[in-house]
């Protein structure tokens, strides 16, 4: 494979039953690219992971998905709340979830350290009140 | 390892969906609530026990490459779920048993953890 692959998704928030349908599609994606299996699954997480913060916490979000031969990447770009500690939000086990997401079975607090032991790069930036920018890089060798 | 089918005969399983992949080798064991921790501690080909019953759980599955999902303490998919899990190829299956019985049973017959844990601390490094 030496060209480069990019597909955009949409990501509604709001709806947690719905959540995953992009995450999904990218792992399906990679395993037919031939993409190793561990990296195949550590995208799978981490994007889903992401999906699943804009579906909790944002309005929506435009997620791109591209892979060329020596990476893979994932940015997320969401119109949200903004998160206002990034190093706090950061921290296993800090978490805004409601009560009903919990109940789903998230808000943990162990997203956004799962994407960071997931990925090789992880950047985070947002602004209060317009939204949130969360890039995922792999290496694919 | 142990086969799908003799975990579902020891815990005296309902299978709701998955005949085909009854017969599937599972390697590890991992229990939980928190799909978060699934998704940070499993491992791909594990048994997933859980009493977390919602269209999320089996999305994480799929995810996590859950090979198999047992629900406790009685709890039952819907029809969602269900169709959802067959067309992920996750077989699902349901006991009577509690969550901390159904480990307890699992762990004792030899089904090793996969989740990050004290025992394995030492050979993790
Ligand atoms: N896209 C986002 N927009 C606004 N706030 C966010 C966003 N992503 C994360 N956050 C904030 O950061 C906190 C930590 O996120 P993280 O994903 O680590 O945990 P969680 O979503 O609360 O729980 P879990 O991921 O374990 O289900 C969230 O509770 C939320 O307050
Ligand atoms: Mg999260």
């Amino acid at each position: 494979m030496d060209n480069t692959f990019l597909q955009t998704f949409k990501i509604q928030g709001g709806n947690i039953y719905n959540a995953g349908k992009a995450s999904t599609e990218i792992k399906a994606i990679l395993k037919q690219l031939g993409i190793n299996a561990k990296i195949v699954r550590r995208v799978a997480i981490a994007s889903y992971e992401a999906e699943m913060n804009v579906v909790m916490y944002a309005k929506q979000a435009t997620l791109k998905f591209e892979v060329s031969p020596s990476q893979i990447s994932i940015t997320v770009e969401d119109e949200g709340p903004g998160i206002p500690d990034v190093g706090l939000a950061m921290q296993e086990g800090y978490s805004t979830a409601t009560p009903e997401m919990r109940e789903m079975g998230f808000g943990a607090g162990m997203g956004l350290p799962n994407i960071k032991k997931n990925s090789d790069y992880l950047k985070i930036e947002s602004i209060l009140g317009k939204g949130t920018k969360v890039t995922i890089t792999l290496n694919v060798n | 390892m142990m086969l799908l089918s003799s975990i579902s005969e020891i815990l005296q399983c309902e299978l709701f969906s998955g005949k085909e992949q009854f017969n599937l080798p599972i390697e590890f064991g991992c229990a939980s609530d928190l799909m978060s921790d699934v998704l940070a501690f499993s491992q791909s080909g594990a048994l997933l026990l859980t009493g977390l019953v919602n269209i999320q759980t089996i999305q994480t599955a799929h995810i996590a490459e859950i090979n198999a999902v047992i629900f406790v303490r009685g709890k039952k998919p819907d029809s969602k779920m269900i169709a959802l899990a067959t067309e992920k190829k996750i077989p699902l299956l349901g006991t009577r048993f509690s969550m901390y019985e159904a480990c307890g049973i699992l762990y004792k017959t030899g089904l090793v953890p996969t989740m990050e844990c004290l025992k394995c601390e030492g050979d993790n490094g």
